[in-house]
């Protein structure tokens, strides 16, 4: 959503509250229009990883949080182009990712005689299910656990923070609201299972 | 020294400090017809251009995690996060303070138009009839110069105009007032209540300064959660929205911003006859001249003016003869647990914002307990729902489950909305190892003496906090929840906040009838200096469980009102 966009919602919200409330539709427009305005930004220029290492992150990210049915995954949802961006204006960062993608290539190359990308899809999840917990920790591994800590931090960060993701777990506040109501069907849901 | 141009104005009154308690001064003397300089450390706050209010985090390209990912690496580079109100921090670069050694303490300080009330969690509790004499109850601390039934008026005042929700409940520890309708509990909030319950413990609407209908021309809520990002429509209480913008525009009051207080100037008498202070901007030293002058810095900044302000007449600092200035010093104990709640896990998705802050509240309930193991008590703050996303929501779930792929965003949505915690705050008790004074070594950028903490806690609030951990356990277990954090050694000081962490700091220019043990009268006027009052939470004799910021409120008020009196009277 644009910050025009944004001071049109404060104004309409402003206007609402005198006269009683922001209608839902009003409310699901705003939901939209940030989606669209998302949608429309073009195409990022990629500003500190080379095309290689850009292109692991990408897989990387697509299977921290893949794409299904309903919604496209975190790369899709300008996961890389979050991490891209902060490692340009952080070299502790983008050492954290260039060195991380490194390694999971040599390894890959050392197993597999080949790089992470170009591995095949059960190579990959092979090495990740080893990384993606710190149970496995060891002389070999601690390198790459700790990397792939990282990219499933701020992955599930960039992702849940998009508008994709926001739409996807179900966030649908932010909006202007004259009556403040819990609708009885989440209620029910929560006392048939609570111990109290 | 320096002299007073002869030209300048002098006003009626000099207010240092535009937050809670600078903020009600200026609001009712202004409304009695009373000449105002503000003056204010900070810059002015325009909530149209500040705010945050309603912004996504993908509207800014580092999403609020800070350029570089600043916050991946540290403390965020905002005190409350990038989307929070302008309003201070824990550092404030060229104005340090220090801690002596073998103390822990932070000292948050918001330069802006209405200070610490532009960001406050906006709980707003009465003080409770017992709350002021504490050492006729057990002994410890010192008892008020004032009784609960001469402060009611003020608080009646403050919550008429400033907006409190609430429920009438007949609890002692919790004082009824005149409430607005508090919104209904959140599914999370209703588990707790019926917890609760079943724990003999209870469970109450909450009492926020969020308005819940029109009020003095503030439209009502629009339950969008958003307090602590200021409020576009001032549905909640800030003291800059509320009573300095209406304030300024009654013609009647001067605000310096940028402008920060070095020197109360005394004559020889002893009257306060003006305030020295540095305008940032030029960083030259300028000065007000006032008939009398008004405190509201904020506790432990309101006690270093007075410590700076020396003379031949009063070598320990203005009005300190009683050497009690900077003493007294507390801050709330502070502990926080929480846990998931299986029943809560894939709870049908709605819009839960509501308020800023929780829907229902636990005031202290063991308050006339027997065989206690620690004295004074604490109140409950709960936090649960579907927030709005932000960076770091889902760092728990990524660490418990580990992994990556369908399982781990399946693990994300279940426990979205499910984790519920309590926070508690209580009652520390003055202490003669906990003070604040100037440290003769240091001084910040405009060549003012800064202040140097000294910290402890002692077993009271150490048992105080453990008492929280097993209560909240109690409570998550009764609710299903599984608490996962191993009991902290709190005898070992371990669990318990720090010094300061909760900004609740109060007591260092205490109120009293005896003019050796405290430094203001009952009117919160200085025993020494008759056109000298301080109206922010120095004046306090106790921290109560309460929080502040209503009392402060409900104090200046009343202190302003006295001021006005003594003003047409001739005494000041």
């Amino acid at each position: 959503m644009s910050e025009l966009s944004r001071r049109d919602l404060l104004q309409n919200i402003a206007l609402s509250v005198t006269l009683g409330g922001l209608s839902p539709a009003a409310a699901q427009h705003v939901h939209n229009v940030a989606a669209d305005e998302k949608a429309s930004s073009g195409v990022y220029k990629v500003k500190a990883l080379n095309s290689h290492e850009y292109q692991t992150l990408e897989k990387l990210a697509d299977l921290i949080i893949p794409p299904d049915e309903k919604s496209p995954g975190a790369a899709a949802s300008g996961a890389c182009e979050f991490i891209d961006l902060l490692a340009s204006q952080n070299s502790r960062l983008l050492q954290i990712y260039t060195g991380g993608i490194a390694w999971l290539d040599q390894t890959m190359t050392r197993r597999y005689s080949t790089n992470f990308v170009k591995a095949k899809p059960n190579q990959q999840t092979a090495l990740l299910d080893l990384i993606a917990y710190r149970r496995n920790e060891s002389a070999d591994l601690g390198p790459g656990i700790e990397f792939f800590d990282w990219a499933r931090r701020m992955v599930v960060d960039a992702y849940y923070t998009s508008p994709t993701g926001i739409q996807v777990i179900g966030y649908v506040g932010n909006t202007s609201v004259s009556k403040f109501e819990v609708p009885q069907e989440a209620v029910d849901y929560a006392l048939k299972r609570s111990p109290v | 020294m320096f002299q007073i141009a002869p030209r300048s104005p002098v006003y009626d009154v000099a207010i240092i400090g535009s937050g809670a308690g600078g903020g009600t001064v200026t609001k009712v003397l202004a409304d009695l017809g009373v000449n105002v300089a503000l003056i204010e450390a900070g810059p002015p706050i325009d909530p149209a251009k500040d705010f945050k209010e309603h912004m996504w985090p993908y509207q800014v390209p580092h999403r609020g995690v800070g350029e570089g990912g600043a916050g991946y690496f540290g403390p965020s580079p905002w005190a409350f996060g990038y989307f929070t109100t302008t309003s201070g921090g824990w550092e404030l670069p060229g104005e340090p303070y220090t801690v002596a050694p073998g103390s822990k303490f932070e000292w948050f300080r918001s330069r802006v138009v209405g200070g610490r009330t532009n960001h406050f969690g906006r709980i707003s509790l009465r003080f409770a009839d017992y709350d002021f004499t504490p050492y006729s109850r057990d002994g410890l601390g010192t008892d008020w110069p004032i009784t609960y039934d001469e402060l009611a008026p003020y608080y009646d005042k403050a919550e008429s105009f400033i907006g409190v929700t609430g429920s009438k409940e007949g609890i002692r520890s919790a004082p009824d007032g005149i409430f607005q309708q508090c919104p209904p509990p959140r599914v999370h909030e209703m588990l707790v209540q019926r917890a609760a319950k079943k724990l003999n413990i209870p469970c109450i609407a909450s009492r926020l300064a969020v308005i819940t209908k029109p009020t003095n021309g503030r439209p009502a809520c629009h339950y969008c959660a958003q307090c602590g990002r200021g409020c576009v429509t001032a549905s909640n209480y800030s003291s800059s929205q509320v009573q300095v913008f209406p304030a300024l525009k009654t013609g009647r009051v001067k605000l310096f911003t940028n402008a920060m207080a070095r020197e109360l100037i005394a004559d020889p008498s002893g009257k306060v006859t003006g305030v020295s202070y540095i305008d940032k901007a030029s960083r030259t030293e300028r000065q007000i001249r006032c008939r009398s002058v008004v405190l509201a810095c904020g506790a432990c900044e309101s006690a270093r003016l007075l410590l700076n302000s020396k003379s031949a007449a009063h070598p320990n600092g203005l009005a300190n003869g009683s050497g009690h200035v900077g003493r007294n010093l507390t801050d709330s104990v502070g502990y926080s647990l929480g846990a998931s709640i299986p029943a809560l896990e894939e709870l049908p998705r709605h819009n839960s914002d509501g308020m800023g802050g929780m829907h229902v509240y636990i005031p202290w309930w063991l308050w006339d307990a027997k065989n206690k193991e620690f004295p004074r008590g604490y109140h409950v703050e709960i936090s649960g729902g579907f927030h709005m996303p932000a960076i770091g929501s889902f760092a728990r779930e990524c660490r418990e489950h580990e992994g990556y792929g369908k399982d781990l965003k399946d693990f994300i949505h279940a426990r979205y909305g499910a984790y519920v915690s309590f926070a508690g705050r209580g009652e520390q008790i003055p202490n003669e190892n906990t003070y604040c004074d100037i440290d003769p070594d240091v001084v910040d950028q405009y060549g003012i003496p800064v202040l140097r903490f000294h910290f402890k806690w002692t077993d009271n609030e150490l048992k105080q906090a453990q008492h929280m951990h097993d209560t909240f356990q109690a409570i998550l277990e009764t609710m299903g929840g599984r608490v996962t954090r191993p009991r902290p050694n709190f005898m070992a000081g371990e669990g318990i906040s720090m010094g300061g962490e909760i900004i609740h700091e109060l007591g260092t220019i205490r109120m009293g009838n005896d003019p050796n043990t405290s430094v203001l009268n009952k009117h919160c006027q200085a025993h020494e200096v008759k056109n000298l009052f301080v109206a922010d939470a120095a004046p306090f004799v106790s921290n109560p469980d309460k929080n502040p910021t209503l009392s402060i409120i409900a104090l200046a008020w009343r202190t302003a009102e006295y001021l006005a009196e003594e003003m047409r009277k001739r005494n000041v």
